[in-house]
């Protein structure tokens, strides 16, 4: 029998620590929605998602309720749209309109967003992928709720390097498109790298066409939990301090997969995977740098930083693999710098750079994340960013993405508000250096060599 | 029948007991063990019920003790045991 000891600790988690799930993202494939007629796709879709999400959200608020944990988000993830829409959209503005259907489907369901305006190109695009990656600006610009992520390589198929130099003027173009809101379109774009079918986490969530017609998947936290663990162990050494980070990570889990188990009944729609994940938000306590800076840094950024990270990262999914029955989607530590407080606190007293933030990305950060840059960077800079971050990715093996934000009109020295779960950013520096001949090279690069297994 | 737990947390007051049970009674709510102890100086009780025979809608009965709580100036909680369970037993 649970004893008053075990019932406090769990509440003054979710009272004290931020314990929280995450997300609750239902992953729904739009491949039967297909048709030549644009009108009828567009209605199809709408149809579709309206009927199987329509109790998502008060599924999940249920839950919320009766378990008297959090759940921070209901989400929708979709098939990638440009395998949906390209039958039907002949050019950037045809999608454009599956984008505003979307948006209206997300706003009918009352989840925050959807994620699976994407393409998958990492070999190469067909018209309907270029046609769709063309549209983003104006998609990202006239939609409120629609994500859109990119993946532009992988270790199997190498780097689409004229994709890549595409994204980097599309996520330009996104910046100015939506400059009036702080460029915030750019906020819902993300370029990845061997992205997986089955994250639950925004913006880069897609219902992967391995995938079954429906599944639930569930995103957990608590990166407050694991500090206040962590406090507990100060001074002891690294086998103390895994050990902690472990157990506490189970413990999370457990929750994570109670919750996806329970909504997956209720709705009728197969569960998927937890994703393993520590997300942080910009509220005070829910940290992933105070947990590196509570290891003994002083100073996210310090060197000791890359090896924090690294044995967080491992410990976490040791604990949370034996909690769940099946784990998967991104499952690394997210980085995003607006939207944790430590991050931002690190970046304005110069102790984090881009470039310790990519050295870290390297042991299982999910990727260069929410960075906000000045609005003059160049297209051709992106696309390097984005090129160096894939080609971690791609010899890693490991899921890697970009989230840059040119905002427009702000330089080094400025700060950006984005608002709510987003934060705010201070701009940091990018290197100037030109790469645009290298960017300019088009084509692709290989797989690498340690990718032919068969 | 997966058991509900309460707890109340908050500074002792008299009739804290008297007033969850009263509740609990009108809804048919069966109490099956109670514990109290002071943690960190606060009153921690938590009580272990059995809800299987009450017609009130789980999530009502969240928010009437809520309300109770809100009254006597105490935080009173209404959960499935299972997030306890799961968290804490292999």
């Amino acid at each position: 029998m649970i004893n008053i000891y075990e019932v406090y600790e769990t509440n003054k988690m979710i009272d004290q620590e931020q314990l929280d799930v995450r997300t609750i993202t239902m992953g729904i494939s739009l491949l039967d929605c297909i048709d030549s007629d644009l009108d009828t796709v567009n209605k199809n879709i709408y149809n579709k998602i309206t009927r199987v999400a329509k109790d998502l959200v008060s599924v999940g608020r249920d839950i919320e309720r009766e378990y008297g944990i959090p759940i921070v988000n209901k989400r929708i993830s979709v098939t990638p749209i440009a395998l949906v829409g390209g039958p039907a959209c002949h050019s950037p503005e045809d999608f454009v309109t599956i984008a505003k259907t979307l948006d209206e489907a997300a706003k009918t369901t009352g989840v925050n967003f959807l994620g699976g305006y994407s393409a998958l190109v990492s070999k190469g695009m067909t018209p309907a992928d270029e046609n769709l990656i063309r549209s983003i600006p104006l998609a990202l610009s006239s939609t409120e709720r629609v994500c859109s992520s990119v993946n532009i390589g992988s270790t199997k198929t190498g780097i689409n390097m004229d994709a890549v130099k595409l994204m980097g003027e599309m996520v330009k173009e996104t910046a100015e498109a939506t400059k009036d809101n702080s460029s915030m379109g750019c906020a819902k774009l993300v370029v990845f790298c061997n992205a997986p079918d089955d994250n639950p986490f925004m913006a880069g969530a897609f219902h992967g066409v391995t995938e079954g017609d429906t599944v639930i998947h569930v995103g957990v936290s608590g990166p407050g939990v694991v500090k206040r663990a962590l406090e507990s162990v100060r001074g002891e050494n690294f086998e103390v301090l895994c050990e902690t980070v472990k157990k506490t990570a189970f413990k999370v889990t457990r929750a994570g997969q109670l919750v996806a188990q329970e909504a997956s009944d209720r709705l009728g729609v197969p569960f998927g995977i937890v994703d393993l994940s520590l997300a942080p938000t910009p509220s005070v306590g829910d940290s992933v740098a105070e947990i590196l800076e509570e290891m003994g840094l002083e100073s996210v950024g310090a060197p000791g930083t890359t090896a924090a990270l690294a044995l967080l990262n491992d410990q976490v999914k040791k604990g949370g693999v034996m909690a769940s029955s099946f784990v998967g989607g991104l499952s690394g530590a997210f980085l995003p710098v607006s939207e944790d407080q430590g991050m931002i606190d690190a970046v304005n007293r110069g102790a984090l750079t881009i470039e310790k933030l990519e050295a870290m990305t390297c042991v299982c950060s999910v990727g260069l994340d929410m960075i906000a840059i000045p609005g003059t960077t160049s297209a051709a800079t992106i696309s390097g960013v984005i090129a160096d971050e894939a080609a971690i990715g791609m010899i890693n093996q490991k899921t890697t993405a970009v989230r840059l934000i040119p905002v427009v009109g702000k330089d080094v020295g400025d700060t950006v508000e984005f608002g709510g779960l987003l934060g705010h950013a201070p701009i940091q520096r990018v290197n100037t250096f030109s790469c645009e001949d290298f960017i300019n090279r088009g084509g692709r690069i290989p797989a690498p060599i340690h990718s032919f297994k068969n | 029948m997966t058991k509900t737990i309460i707890t109340v947390v908050g500074k002792d007051t008299i009739g804290i007991i008297a007033k969850v049970g009263t509740y609990l009674a009108d809804n048919e709510v069966n109490v099956e063990d109670i514990s109290q102890t002071i943690i960190q100086g606060y009153f921690n009780m938590m009580m272990i019920v059995d809800t299987s025979k009450s017609s009130k809608p789980f999530g009502e009965m969240v928010g009437d003790l809520e309300k109770i709580g809100d009254e006597i100036g105490l935080k009173i909680r209404c959960q499935h045991e299972d997030i306890f369970t799961r968290m804490h037993r292999i």
